[in-house]
């Protein structure tokens, strides 16, 4: 009993065989609901930010059921600044291309010259790629603020 | 201190419910809310955006100024975090 | 709804509220926090705001507990007043 003791004292705080195999078998579809949710938009609740958050927190389990090197070694430190400024961009990108093609600022019907598919369908398409930023943007933000507040900024060990 | 900070709550919750009088009924189709602007979404956003989500067209669409500055402000914020916590080893 | 539904969830949100402060144990204070969310999440669809229930569902009940929890292991864990 005793030596059970001193070995769960050892083991590092929820280093679980269980824990690890539940959390690898729901982050796949954790994530494919994040993008379910961003894609799925204009239909049923959610959208953008919601999606963002759910793509963010699959990596988060990933990092809280292993350790912070498994997460970083799926989705590394320089990956996850390029996507959010990508994600940011993108939307910003849009309204300024409406801009300059020469409608007014963020009005996506003026995007149909680029492809002919009427102002309407445009207003649609252009709620798309803006939740698509959206949602890169926001996973890329949640995901690095938990890594640098679990490791207090070094990035080498998580909770 | 406590006492006083009970004291403080207590009347702010008081004064609150006392505002909370003047509100329009939940879902008063007449409340100033609902008459402004919100039956032009109604009516006018599957017709005008093809979305049948009014919540999406509003916030991607007819609202982009805010959701826009919205993103921004999200990604100034984890900006702020990492120049703040970040740190190399060496 | 029924009001008694709305009621109870009302009753759970001061509960938690108040356990949420009065707790000594930082970690379980957060903790009941994210029940706190997960609560107002309820009464936000409840009341038929779905998306910003979902929003409260996944910032407030998924992500600020985490955050909460990384913050709060890395102070100290009692709360010292």
């Amino acid at each position: 009993m005793k030596r059970i003791q001193e070995k769960a004292a050892q083991r590092a705080f929820g280093d679980n065989q269980i824990i690890r195999v539940s959390a690898r078998m729901m982050v796949p579809f954790i994530q494919l609901f994040g993008l379910y949710v961003i894609v799925h938009g204009h239909y049923s609740p959610g959208g953008g930010f919601q999606g963002g958050v759910l793509l963010g927190a699959s990596y988060i389990l990933l990092a809280l059921a292993f350790d912070l090197k498994t997460s970083l070694k799926t989705f590394s430190e320089s990956m996850n600044s390029i996507l959010g400024t990508t994600g940011a961009l993108i939307f910003v990108g849009t309204a300024v291309l409406c801009a300059l093609v020469g409608g007014l600022f963020l009005d996506y019907s003026a995007l149909e010259p680029l492809l002919p598919l009427g102002p309407i369908e445009w207003r649609s398409f252009g709620i798309f790629i803006v939740e698509v930023g959206v949602g890169l943007a926001v996973m890329s933000i949640m995901l690095s603020l938990y890594w640098d507040l679990s490791s207090g900024g070094e990035l080498d060990e998580g909770l | 201190m406590k006492a006083i900070a009970l004291l403080c709550s207590l009347i702010t919750g008081a004064v609150l419910l006392y505002g909370v009088q003047d509100f329009a009924p939940w879902s008063d189709p007449a409340s100033p809310a609902s008459t402004h602007v919100s039956s032009h979404y109604i009516r006018n956003s599957v017709p005008e955006t093809h979305v049948p989500n009014i919540v999406t067209a509003v916030l991607g669409d007819y609202r982009g100024y805010d959701t826009m500055f919205e993103t921004v402000v999200i990604f100034c914020a984890g900006m702020a975090v990492i120049c703040v916590l970040r740190r190399s080893k060496s | 709804m029924t009001w008694q539904v709305d009621l109870l969830i009302l009753a759970l949100v001061l509960i938690c509220a108040v356990a949420a402060i009065n707790a000594r144990d930082l970690l379980g204070a957060s903790v009941i926090f994210g029940v706190y969310s997960f609560l107002m999440c309820l009464l936000w669809a409840e009341m038929g705001a779905v998306d910003v229930a979902f929003t409260e569902a996944t910032v407030g009940a998924g992500i600020s507990t985490v955050l909460f929890i990384a913050a709060v292991l890395r102070t100290s864990r009692r709360c010292k007043d």
